[in-house]
């Protein structure tokens, strides 16, 4: 099997993988790095996301050949101690509940924030219908994301 | 044989109370235990028969208490709520307390809530309301003790100590030891002494319990990806199992190109099960292509022939409900309700229906197991609402006792009444049987779906007789559907009234898998009551908040929390222009809730804008949680309202990922959930459904307010609500 390099939060790691494999199988199962989830398989649902040079992607059907020499970043390298203002609001508003979407959730915010560090109710939905949530803990992300935004201000 | 003895040696129990550096309390989790054994001495006596024991505190010598929480922690915050109980009564300082999962042993983490043997089940939003008593008990145990060895330091009597947050104070010296300071030089009495409930705290003199600003244990790992569910443990050597499973439930497989499967990259083994055939492979990823190329030949199947759409649209089980022939099982009869109805002298009756839906939480089934070498123990990691239930099951399907078996609780990504079956457990030990190497057995979404348990699809029909002053004389409430007892919950009207009652369920066996979902039968029940109850108050000319509170006039509890919703909603003031109200009350678990729906149609599409709900959950250990849970509630009730439906055609699920089973994404959150928790002093109930039932009825009742016309039919899609106002224009 081909060796592959990736650059992930800002390392550079070596696999042994087929590249059509799933970026996620690769992130998960491959390099332990855990916190970007396995739901839905067909890039629906988001708890798979992660930023591929910025971008949120969904990593559980994206090959790992496309993302060769980018930037990786999951939710382990999205902060050094956890304290990006999304993390930070998200702890603040006690946004999670069984947690398992909230990766995917956190990483689809810091994306929407670092474009639009203001963005009103209707730009949140927008940008982060994307991601599913069975908790439904909608209510508190959305404060969350206000919040972070609110915190970025000042 | 004693329970104990049987437990002996399962878990390294007395390793675990001797742990070195600080001192561990067997303290009871029930207070009417005369004589606790302990340790060697104890258990060399003979005298443990029919006692159990509780090990739930640490304190280390450098003052810090670790908590061992007993229940699955799935989102609905019982990981922190339980070891606040035990530290406010045993006054440790909450930034002191260290939480960790207690072992699997029911023994002595169990909780007595169905029968009288303890078992560790996270079910129906009990775990504060069971353990409640309990964890108070040992707290103040563990504190008496603490106070009693100070006493003895000191040379005082313990009566002249007190303590405060971590410490216990001799007033009038001003001498005071820590917890930590005591640890060091305490022996923890054979005998935990005995507390009376009069020496417990008075709810005024809480310092945690009800605090606004104790953030939940497990959130800041679950923000940063370190929080760790069974599908994330990753095991040297481990290999990777998927199962293709039988689209009709109960069809039996049979593999035919196995030798194709068999010589794919990476495959290691296919097995053929029951339900299915497993495949085992080196990567996820092999096994998943493994799982995509095999042909299997099924037969028969004890749904076969099940088409869910043609019961509810054809009317077969209103046939049913209306054949006298079929007459099912009273779950109440109370009175005379037929003679009632009959002499009536005006009547109402409407049928409701809801639509089948599955749990889909957002991690799927998933299990680890790892046989030890020799062939003779195992290791299981798995998220499960019932631990104890899924060692065993683990360990007869691997043939071993269950001491052998280790079972390692993870975080539930989800649980929702899925996880409280062990099957994926046992999917697991099964194929690990087959390799000796650590196993992780992952179900696909497409397998959560399609093999999905279902909440049962059901007719309600609601027969109401009254008298000629407008009182409800005569209610009659008939269930038909799949799911037997799973239909039935909240279909009694505990604080609504009737002379005659009469509920009753007709059972189709439609040979699929049902299952208790979020509330179980309150959600598809309440939606039925709570909307025909504003029927009649409509028909009779009563506002309807007026007319529940007539129902509830036994009850100024439920009165207090129905007066608190309508008043936070303004509850007789219009609404902007194109919008409108609706009101219901429900209970479930023992708590009592009221809400009102503002909602607004766009293009058909039933838009939720503003939710007011008012909850009376006794006490309230984490009032910033229940409204988290009452929240997450509402909005699972609005995804099951609006979008969700599984259908069967020829006894197979017709859905099979998110991208056709819909659930609730963001955009339909309302722009304001106001929560209203009564202040009480009674005994804690259960939060983690109650805000779920009252949601149907409040909806379809303020869609009524807004068009005139009823919705009798869950899922309310655009689709459906599009049909009937065009129909009934």
């Amino acid at each position: 099997m081909p060796e592959i390099s990736l650059n992930v939060n800002g390392e550079k790691m070596s696999v042994d993988a087929d590249p059509s494999t799933p970026l996620l199988w690769i992130l998960r199962e491959k390099l332990g790095l855990t916190g970007p989830k396995f739901s839905c398989g067909i890039a629906v649902c988001g708890a798979c996301m992660v930023h591929v040079d910025g971008k949120t992607v969904p990593s559980c059907n994206t090959p790992v050949s496309e993302v060769l020499g980018t930037e990786i970043t999951t939710i382990e390298g999205l902060s050094e101690n956890g304290d990006h203002p999304v993390q930070k609001a998200w702890i603040e508003e006690q946004v999670p509940q069984c947690g398992y979407c909230q990766s995917g959730q956190i990483m689809r915010a810091a994306e929407l924030l670092a474009n639009k560090p203001n963005p009103n109710r209707q730009e949140i939905f927008d940008h982060m219908k994307r991601v599913l949530c069975r908790c439904a803990t909608y209510y508190r992300i959305v404060k969350a994301i206000e919040k972070a935004a609110k915190d970025g201000e000042s | 044989m004693s329970k104990e003895k049987k437990e002996k040696g399962t878990i390294s129990r007395r390793g675990f109370l001797k742990a070195a550096g600080g001192v561990t309390f067997a303290v009871a989790a029930y207070a009417l235990l005369p004589k606790i054994p302990f340790g060697e001495d104890a258990q060399a006596s003979g005298d443990l028969v029919e006692q159990t024991v509780t090990a739930w505190v640490r304190i280390d010598t450098e003052g810090k208490v670790t908590i061992y929480n007993p229940a699955a922690e799935m989102g609905q915050g019982s990981m922190t709520a339980l070891p606040l109980i035990l530290a406010e009564e045993m006054d440790a300082n909450w930034d002191d307390v260290v939480i960790e999962q207690s072992p699997i042993e029911p023994a002595i983490y169990g909780s007595v809530m169905f029968s009288n043997s303890r078992r560790m089940i996270t079910v129906g939003s009990r775990a504060v309301s069971g353990y409640f008593d309990s964890l108070r008990t040992a707290g103040a145990q563990v504190r008496k003790m603490l106070v009693n060895s100070a006493a003895k330091e000191m040379g005082v009597p313990a009566g002249e100590l007190s303590t405060e947050p971590g410490t216990v104070l001799h007033k009038s010296s001003g001498r005071k030891m820590t917890f930590g300071e005591i640890a060091g030089i305490m022996k923890v009495p054979e005998t935990p002494p005995a507390v009376s409930p009069s020496e417990l705290k008075d709810p005024k003199d809480f310092r945690l319990i009800g605090r606004v600003d104790i953030p939940r244990h497990d959130i800041p790992s679950k923000c940063d990806g370190s929080a760790k569910f069974a599908i994330d443990v990753r095991l040297p050597n481990m290999v990777y199992a998927v199962i293709a499973r039988s689209p009709v439930h109960g069809a039996k497989p049979k593999l035919t190109n196995e030798s194709v499967v068999g010589g794919m990259k990476g495959v290691i083994k296919t097995v053929a099960l029951g339900h299915g055939v497993g495949v085992i492979a080196e990567t996820i990823e092999d096994a998943l292509a493994a799982k995509a190329a095999v042909k299997i030949d099924w037969s028969g199947g004890d749904s076969k022939g099940y088409n869910s759409q043609e019961w509810m649209w054809a009317r077969k089980y209103a046939s049913v409900a209306s054949d006298p022939s079929k007459a099912g099982r009273a779950e109440e009869n109370k009175g005379n309700a037929d003679q009632a109805l009959a002499s009536a002298s005006k009547k109402y009756s409407a049928d409701f229906y809801n639509d089948h839906v599955v749990h889909a939480q957002m991690e799927p089934l998933n299990a680890v197991v790892s046989v030890a070498a020799d062939g003779k123990s195992a290791e299981v990691w798995a998220g499960s609402q019932a631990p104890d239930g899924a060692r065993t099951a683990a360990a007869a399907v691997l043939g071993f006792p269950r001491e052998n078996v280790k079972f390692n609780q993870m975080y539930l990504g989800g649980g929702f009444g899925r996880r409280s079956t062990a099957d994926y457990v046992e999917e697991a030990a099964e194929l690990a049987k087959h390799v000796k190497r650590p196993l992780k057995l992952i179900w696909t979404r497409e397998d959560d779906i399609t093999y999905g348990m279902m909440r049962p699809a059901s007719l309600q029909r609601m027969e109401a007789g009254l008298d000629a002053s407008g009182k409800v004389t005569a209610w009659k409430h008939t269930i038909v559907g799949t799911g037997g007892g799973l239909m039935t919950s909240g279909a009694d009207t505990q604080f609504y009234t009737f002379e005659n009652q009469r509920i009753e369920r007709r059972d189709i066996e439609h040979g699929i898998r049902t299952k208790h979902w979020r509330a179980v039968g309150h959600g598809p029940n309440k939606f039925a009551i709570e909307t025909f109850v504003d029927e009649i108050a409509h028909g009779e000319k009563k506002d309807p908040y007026k007319f529940r509170r007539e129902l509830m006039a036994n009850f100024p509890r439920a009165i207090k929390v129905l007066d608190t919703a309508a008043e936070m909603s303004g509850w007789g003031k219009a609404s902007p222009e194109g919008r409108a109200k609706g009101m219901a009350f429900a209970e479930r678990s023992g708590s009592l809730c009221a809400g009102v729906v503002e909602i607004s149609l766009e293009d058909y599409k039933i838009r939720v804008h503003k939710i007011w709900c008012a909850l009376d959950a006794g006490i309230v250990v984490q009032p910033d949680n229940v409204k988290a849970q009452s929240e997450g509630s509402m909005l699972m009730a609005l995804s099951t309202i609006l979008h969700e439906s599984i259908t069967y055609k020829d006894g197979a699920v017709e859905q099979s990922n998110f991208d056709d089973y819909h659930l609730i994404r963001i955009d339909d959150t309302p722009e304001l959930i106001d929560i209203k928790l009564i202040p009480s002093t009674e005994h804690p109930s259960g939060v983690g459904e109650a805000a779920l039932p009252f949601m149907g009825g409040a909806v379809s009742n303020a869609v009524f307010a807004l068009t005139g016309t009823r919705l009798r039919h869950m899922p309310f899609t655009r689709e459906r609500v599009k049909a009937t106002l065009e129909k009934s224009a």
